[in-house]
């Protein structure tokens, strides 16, 4: 059975980031795609599979000691479009974020196409994946045209 | 339009109409029996990183009739691409030295890729397995010129549809101008999936099937392509499906008698020779309207009107 202490450590956390509504089952890629491993000194908490009234059932994710940036959000989008993030400072929701993906992801992943021109490491110009469509996600590469396998998109997170 | 042509999606329908007709006018310049230097003081990079004859010669007539120069990459092997230059630093260079572009390469997206890099309008000649869209216009100018219109026309598209560049910009735009499209190839060649679906998306009326001869009395147009052995991983995966498909005039007996055979050549063995001799055969008429579907798309491209008949 767990103490008050872990108890209050799921349910609120001083200083960090919640993301809400990861779609369940999901928080381990987000942990992965933001780089957040387990060797870091502060707490993360996962809550998974957990009853949701919009989503029938979803993930949270609470990381203590780091705010999240616009860059991470946007990478969050991928796998995670629908979830809503909060800022906690000393216990309390200091600013509340959406997940936007918008129309086009500048180097957030390179195109999973293995002929695409973006393969060329040496390739300096800006890897672009075009958003065809939000919900459900469809990213094309802004080069080949190549639609994107979002499973393998996210082995190619730059 | 567009200050680039990297896929048909570049250009409207009403463009692709107003280019056509401009490459009519131009014919007599092709045919050298007009001279008419619209392009006098112009440069174009011919920038081939993959073996070219059709394309790479017809880009370079096409600026030389209308009296601009040609400058060429020359042979892949001896440029500064096999000594590890990446293609932006090559195009880079190039923007400075032409006043417009043609580009082949082995990579998909490349043209996507120089025109992002360049100031100067780019034409993609060819990017891997993805668009080859000069073709398609030159395609499209020979279908008008046998049939005196696109619209609503069947076209059975034969052989390589999953490698072959020259279907997928083609089938795009003739899904456009609402004509009826039958593919055929073996299941191992046939249309990528997100093509039809794209195709399917716009409307299209699709069959595919792995049967030509039976698409023969419906077509008004039977587009042949060679089956590409530089394309396929493994010489037994190329063996298993080369030779599928072999054209003879015997098989053109039951063919509407406008009907007309096109190929984008090089062909190997998918249209026999005893096809030249028929009133359908187009395929070295196609290759000749290169000269004015280029002609015509860098008038455009760098803003030069061609003048009418009368002018």
């Amino acid at each position: 059975m767990m103490s008050t202490g872990e108890m209050r450590r799921v349910t609120a956390i001083n200083n960090g980031t919640v993301i809400d509504h990861v779609p369940a089952g999901a928080a381990l890629a987000v942990l992965r795609m933001l780089g957040i491993s387990g060797d870091r000194s502060s707490p993360i908490s996962l809550v998974m599979n957990v009853p949701s009234s919009k989503h029938g059932r979803k993930d949270i994710i609470k990381v203590e000691d780091r705010e999240l940036t616009q860059d991470e959000l946007d990478r969050l989008a991928l796998i995670a479009p629908k979830a809503s993030v909060a800022i906690i400072r000393s216990y309390s929701v200091a600013e509340k974020r959406e997940v936007s993906i918008g129309s086009e992801l500048v180097n957030i992943a390179s195109c999973t196409f293995s002929n695409c021109i973006t393969i060329n490491p040496r390739e300096p110009q800006d890897h672009r994946l075009t958003v065809v469509s939000g919900d459900p996600i469809e990213l094309r590469c802004r080069y080949c045209g190549r639609p994107q396998d979002m499973d393998e998109l996210i082995d190619n997170l730059l | 339009m567009d200050d680039d042509l990297i896929t048909m999606d570049d250009l409207t329908n009403e463009e692709i109409i107003s280019l056509l007709d401009d490459a009519e006018r131009l014919l007599p310049v092709a045919h050298g029996s007009e001279y008419l230097p619209l392009l006098e003081g112009k440069l174009l990079a011919n920038m081939f990183f993959e073996p070219s004859t059709r394309t790479r010669m017809s880009f370079e007539a096409a600026m030389k009739r209308l009296g601009g120069g040609v400058v060429n990459l020359g042979d892949v092997n001896s440029s500064s691409a096999v000594k590890g230059e990446t293609l932006y630093d090559t195009m880079r260079m190039v923007d400075g030295y032409c006043d417009i572009a043609s580009l082949r390469h082995p990579r998909q997206g490349a043209a996507q890729y120089a025109a992002d890099a360049c100031a100067i309008p780019i034409m993609n000649g060819g990017d891997g397995a993805g668009h080859h869209p000069t073709q398609t216009l030159l395609d499209l100018f020979t279908i008008r010129q046998a049939h005196g219109r696109l619209d609503g026309l069947t076209v059975a598209l034969v052989g390589d549809l999953r490698y072959g560049r020259t279907v997928h910009s083609l089938s795009h735009a003739l899904a456009r101008f609402d004509c009826n499209l039958i593919f055929i190839s073996p299941s191992q060649l046939a249309m990528p999936t997100e093509i039809v679906s794209d195709l399917i998306k716009q409307g299209a009326n699709i069959i595919e099937t792995e049967d030509l001869y039976g698409a023969v009395p419906d077509a008004d147009i039977i587009y042949m392509t060679r089956i590409q052995k530089e394309r396929f991983p493994d010489e037994d995966e190329y063996a298993k499906v080369a030779g599928i498909y072999k054209l003879t005039a015997a098989d053109l007996v039951g063919a509407k008698g406008e009907m007309i055979v096109m190929h984008p050549l090089p062909r190997v063995n998918e249209i026999s020779p005893d096809v030249d001799d028929t009133r359908h055969a187009r395929y070295f008429e196609q290759a000749f309207h290169g000269v004015v579907a280029r002609m015509a798309l860098m008038c455009r491209l760098l803003g030069v009107a061609v003048p009418g008949v009368d002018s």
